[in-house]
């Protein structure tokens, strides 16, 4: 089990990590969520021991570890720039955690090669690291951070630089890999679908504060603050004061009978639906259709309660 | 991370500590204190009432400064070119330019008093010979090397990426390299910049030869009056003032080195060639530049009587009165030396090169000057201190066979740490992190990641440190030698300094082989870096 | 660090402290034994020193000691080490002091007094030394050399012919203050004319040409070397050497000398103060005055023994020219005035 207590980092004025209180279970895949420059890049930082904290404390498996040196936490991190290792090939970057804890040769090669073959690269072993592509190299990378087996590993966002199609084939064979080491992992990205996709809990952090730690269903479901909801993706917050309420966008459709009565803005079609855009005395809402309906048109729909959440103050 | 990382240092900083106070501090220390710890500055006081000595001081800073501007803007498209040719071509030049450093300085002047005459250049107008003009061109001659292959192989590490992108936004080429380029060149710049300086600054076959009877430099003056007058207070207060100058040079051009490392790691070399009028015009310049006194040599070399043959290459290996064993043993003497001077370079300079960029608080910066001085420093004083300070057991050193290549590697310990250093400099801390959460002990970290990248300097480094030691620069001249072990400049000197055609035409002849040895040794270093493309 | 590269870096220190202990070419050893057992003599010379090595082997046969070479600069840089070492010298013998130096030499107090047997076989003019604290061993002359073929009009016989404006141009000179034949050559004008200023400011309007030392004049401006210049100030065995290293072999030689501008340099051998083995130290000064190696010092090193008694090679005796009445000066004088002159000569000549 890994826990951050209280950290607060400050770089001059700025607060990167403030009072922040995090714990990791073991076999958890961990998604910390937030806009850029919240400081999700810093807590891993200070969860690897690449970044001393101003104030607060580390702890792995209830030893106090602030003060450890990275290279003793068993803490693996897989960075936004692949940094791989120039003059090296692939299979002797990947072996690299491998030589460091003293595995023999051909303990390393079999490794090795169960690690190409895992990210998708298994003749890849004897290239140079120079003339990879951008998406062989990040998986190299993660190769490279899977190999030593840690106990945790720590990935900042990873994906961010990979072409759509590559980014979405990752994020569904992400979690099955690091399920399949049985990696405890921290992944950090600030695209809420991935979050959604690869956590077991989400933290949703701001501005170096914790927001919320919950499972992503129930986040997504009740967001309970309008940060949050926003950051969530969520659009339609409506209401005042007391009873703000968030609506999911998928949780309209069109009914004579509905409640709703709108006027459509636009549409634009989505491959499998539709984002519409409508105004009500609610104000301005988007939602998903399955239909498409026409600039202009007043339509009535039906709102799911079960996709309309409370939120409370901020 | 802390306590690892400072008890490393702290240990292996003491070897480049106890090699420079042994062999330099100490030395210098004490011939300096024989200048002003007597008369305090009353020496100097009086050396500078003359104008002669204020004039040598003015004239010293003067070309000092026009060589190193001189050599950096005819040097920097050589850089250039190199940066961006095939890693094979880049061996072969880098080769070839470090040849002049070998040449001892008579063989040099005596080709460009042959040059200057035949193009009508050392009378009447046009006159080159013995002005500051003969020096400056000489200085570059012998500089050339040190700013391309310092500046060329720390820019063929360089992302292109940076520039492909100002050029795609519309900078043209000039001011991509001035504002893109030029900026990320800086560190290598300032430290080539501070050798050729340096150099320039205590060169003085080139001024005695070259500039003529009228220039004076502070180096001839310390050899003037610590030789000629032996009038060793004036010459030793002379050596301090130039120490001083020398230190206050050194700490400037170790504070402009410092730039921030570049946040890319994996370096993405472009394919793209650069015009082919550049390439042909710097051919051009290095041909006439370097490869004109040079093949003066080559042809005084094969010069037999009235026509051209190899007799004089073959008389080589029989020996001539005049010297205590064949030539060949020089030559095999001399090598001898410079891969000892190159392993003792290497051993301390890498070290210290370390610390300088990863050591704490002061010790970095006392390295870092300390280790410089002396390449700055005179060989007139560095000799005679080594002679007066080395000269009880268990310290007696001064015929010791060791000596020499201890005094080379004073010259070739400079370079290893003033190329490698930017290098070090540049390498990208995610590097280095990532090696640590990979499980890698600071140790580690630097043998497995700095060292493989700094390799390059380091060879760069090694291969200087040959050349020098091959062509006996600096202090080895005061120092007394062993005769059993003549090196090759020192045959060459003897060749040199009698009469008859023969004669001479075998010392064009030694001179030649001197060459041929360091292009091939430099050549051969280089290429012991295995891992090919993409690496600088 | 690497653990091979300290390891390597310890062994280096290791070595070089080991070398630097045990190395005990200097004379403070602190053994004692007396002429029984091989003891090792260090004999300092200049640059320009040569001896065959089978010479030195067949002095150690028959006497037991062995001569090793300190080669210590030229003169110049010799002589200041040494001063600067004074005390502690760096050998037990030292050679290749000459007469402009002495004086310089003898007031630093470099040398003990030794009555060389050899002297019998050197003629008076060159014991200079009453005291005995330096002995002569070979002399060379400094003069003007001019190549036969090459001057404008007739052969120069006196000094004063070198500011004959038909010779303007010709005249090739080394600076005294970075030259040894510069020097002297200038001490030959003090000595040979009777206005040295007005003759070296004659000199200057003629063309007269300065370079820092003799290779840049004989191989940068002379014709020898493919200068243009006819003549320059060389030595009296210049000649015999154009001979010997001919490319194509030659009957006469191609260049003479100016008998009228020839300066005596003689040069001593001494034996240091300080040194552990006085007894020996003379033995090498006798091996020095012996024939052998009086009979090799012209091919060695281009000069003249002082020895009666040794024989001159063929070409030599062929080629080489000695002026009957060379000039040469005291060297108390030398030392007492040679910053002076040096320094007139160059506001005359260069200012």
């Amino acid at each position: 089990m890994w826990e951050l207590r209280n950290i607060s980092v400050r770089f001059g004025a700025v607060s990167a990590l403030d009072d922040l209180s995090l714990t990791i279970e073991k076999g958890q895949i961990m998604v910390v969520l937030g806009p850029s420059g919240c400081g999700k890049s810093t807590l891993l930082r200070v969860l690897a021991g690449l970044q001393p904290p101003d104030e607060g404390t580390v702890w792995i498996d209830g030893l106090d570890a602030t003060d450890r040196a990275p290279h003793r936490r068993g803490i693996g991190v897989m960075f936004q720039a692949p940094t791989l290792f120039p003059h090296r090939t692939v299979a002797q970057n990947i072996e690299f955690g491998l030589r460091m804890v003293g595995l023999d040769r051909p303990g390393r090669a079999a490794r090795v090669a169960e690690m190409l073959d895992l990210v998708g690269l298994p003749d890849f072993g004897d290239r140079t690291v120079e003339n990879l592509s951008g998406g062989e190299a990040q998986r190299v990378a993660l190769a490279r951070s899977l190999a030593p087996e840690p106990a945790l590993l720590l990935l900042d966002e990873p994906l961010a630089a990979l072409d759509r199609s590559l980014r979405d084939r990752l994020v569904a064979e992400l979690p099955a890999m690091l399920r399949a080491t049985g990696t405890t992992a921290v992944h950090v990205t600030h695209d809420h679908d991935e979050a959604f996709a690869i956590a077991d809990r989400v933290a949703v952090v701001e501005r170096g504060r914790l927001l919320r730690v919950a499972p992503p269903e129930r986040l997504f479901a009740d967001p309970q603050t309008e940060a949050v909801a926003r950051f969530l993706g969520h659009v339609n917050i409506v209401g005042e004061g007391g009873s703000r309420r968030v609506i999911r966008r998928d949780a309209a459709t069109i009914d004579e009978e509905g409640e709703l009565r709108v006027t459509v803005v636009e549409s634009r079609f989505r491959g499998d639906h539709h984002d519409v855009t409508v105004s009500s005395d609610l104000g301005m809402l988007e939602f998903r259709l399955t239909e498409s309906a026409s600039p202009g048109a007043q339509i009535q729909l039906r709102l799911d309660p079960a996709r309309v959440a409370v939120i409370g103050g901020n | 991370m802390g306590r690892d990382r400072s008890r490393l240092i702290t240990g292996a900083a003491a070897i480049p500590a106890v090699f420079l106070a042994i062999f330099f501090v100490y030395p210098v220390a004490t011939v300096v204190w024989r200048g002003v710890g007597g008369e305090g500055l009353t020496p100097l006081g009086d050396l500078l009432e003359s104008a002669r000595t204020r004039d040598a001081i003015v004239f010293t800073f003067w070309q000092a400064t026009l060589s190193t501007l001189l050599t950096l803007a005819l040097a920097l498209p050589g850089a250039a070119v190199i940066a961006r040719s095939s890693p094979r071509a880049q061996r072969r030049l880098r080769a070839l330019v470090t040849i002049p450093f070998v040449l001892p300085t008579v063989v040099v002047a005596g080709a460009f008093s042959e040059l200057f005459t035949t193009f009508g250049l050392d009378d009447g107008d046009l006159r080159l010979r013995h002005t500051v003009w003969a020096i400056l061109i000489a200085h570059v001659f012998f500089n050339y090397a040190v700013v391309v292959r310092t500046v060329g192989s720390f820019w063929s590490g360089l992302d292109a990426r940076m520039e492909e992108q100002a050029r795609v936004l519309g900078a043209g080429r000039l001011r991509t390299f001035t504002q893109i380029t030029l900026p990320q060149l800086r560190p290598a710049l300032a430290a080539a910049s501070a050798i050729v300086f340096l150099f320039s600054f205590t060169s003085f076959g080139v001024i005695l030869v070259l500039g003529g009877p009228r220039q004076a430099t502070i180096e001839t003056e310390i050899y003037r009056y610590a030789v000629v007058r032996t009038d060793f207070t004036s010459g030793a207060a002379l050596a301090a003032l130039q120490l001083v100058a020398v230190l206050a040079l050194v700490a400037l051009a170790t504070r402009l080195e410092r730039a921030r490392p570049l946040t890319l790691s994996t370096p993405h070399r472009t394919t793209v060639r650069r015009g082919r009028i550049g390439r042909v015009a710097n051919g051009l310049a290095i041909t006439t530049l370097l490869g004109l006194p040079i093949g003066v040599v080559i042809e005084r070399s094969l010069a037999v009587g009235d026509s051209h043959g190899l007799a004089n290459f073959r008389a080589l290996g029989t020996r001539l009165s005049m010297l205590p064993a064949p030539a060949t043993d020089a030559i095999r003497n001399s090598l001898v030396y410079a891969v000892v001077a190159t392993v003792i370079a290497l051993c301390v300079g890498t070290i210290a090169a370390l610390v300088v960029v990863h050591g704490r608080g002061a010790i970095r910066h006392v390295f870092d000057l300390g280790l410089t001085l002396p390449l700055g420093t005179s060989a007139v004083t560095i000799g005679f201190g080594i002679l007066i300070a080395l000269d009880e057991p268990p310290l007696d050193l001064r015929s010791s066979w060791w000596i020499v290549p201890i005094a080379h590697s004073l010259v070739g310990v400079p370079f290893v740490v003033r190329t490698m250093v930017p290098v070090l400099r540049r390498i990208d801390p995610a590097l280095h992190e990532a090696a640590a959460v990979l499980g890698a002990s600071p140790r580690r970290v630097r043998r497995e990641v700095d060292l493989p990248i700094a390799s390059r300097g380091m060879l760069v480094g090694a291969s200087f440190a040959f050349a020098v030691s091959m062509g006996e620069f600096g202090a080895t001249a005061f120092i007394p030698r062993r005769a059993d072990t003549l090196t090759a400049p020192q045959a060459l000197f003897r060749l040199l300094t009698t009469p008859g055609e023969l004669i001479r035409g075998q010392a064009m002849a030694l001179a030649v082989v001197l060459m041929a040895i360091v292009g091939l040794a430099v050549f051969v270093i280089e290429s012991a870096r295995g891992t090919g493309e993409g690496t600088f | 660090m690497t653990r091979p590269t300290r390891l390597l870096a310890l062994t280096l220190s290791c070595a070089l402290f080991a070398v630097a202990c045990s190395d005990d070419t200097s004379a403070t050893t602190t053994d004692t034994t007396e002429a029984a057992g091989p003891v090792t003599i260090t004999l300092v010379t200049h640059d320009s020193f040569a001896v065959e090595a089978s010479l030195l082997d067949a002095f150690a046969e028959t006497t037991g000691i062995t001569i090793e070479l300190l080669s210590a600069g030229d003169t110049g840089q010799m002589i200041s080490q040494s001063i600067l070492s004074a005390g502690n010298p760096l050998g037990d013998v030292m050679y290749g002091v000459d007469n402009t130096f002495l004086q310089r030499a003898l007031d630093g107090e470099l040398f003990e007094p030794y009555v060389a047997a050899g002297l019998s076989q050197v003629p008076t003019e060159f014991q200079i030394d009453a005291s005995n604290r330096v002995t002569p061993i070979n002399f060379g002359d400094v003069c003007v050399n001019f190549w036969n073929d090459a001057i404008p009009g007739d052969a120069p016989t006196a000094l004063t012919d070198l500011t004959d404006p038909v010779n303007a141009g010709q005249l090739v000179v080394q600076n005294p203050e970075s030259s040894s034949p510069g020097l002297a050559f200038l001490l030959a004008t003090i000595a040979g004319t009777e206005d040295w200023e007005q003759f070296w400011t004659d000199l200057r309007a003629n063309g007269v040409s300065v370079t820092p030392d003799w290779e840049s004049a004989y191989y940068g401006e002379f014709i020898a070397g493919g200068g243009g210049r006819s003549m320059v100030v060389s030595y009296a065995s210049s000649p015999p050497a154009e001979v010997m290293f001919a490319a194509e072999p030659l009957d006469e030689a191609p260049s003479s000398v100016l008998l009228d501008s020839c300066y005596r340099q003689i040069e001593f051998a001494g034996v240091l103060a300080g040194t552990d083995h006085p007894d020996e130290a003379g033995r090498v000064i006798e091996f020095l005055l012996s024939k052998a190696f009086q009979d090799s010092v012209p091919e060695s090193m281009f000069v003249f023994p002082v020895s009666d008694e040794a024989e001159l090679p063929e070409v030599w005796a062929a080629h080489a020219q000695l002026a009957d009445a060379p000039h040469i000066l005291d060297p108390a004088e030398i030392e007492a005035n040679r910053d002076e002159w040096t320094d007139r000569w160059v506001e005359i000549v260069l200012g």
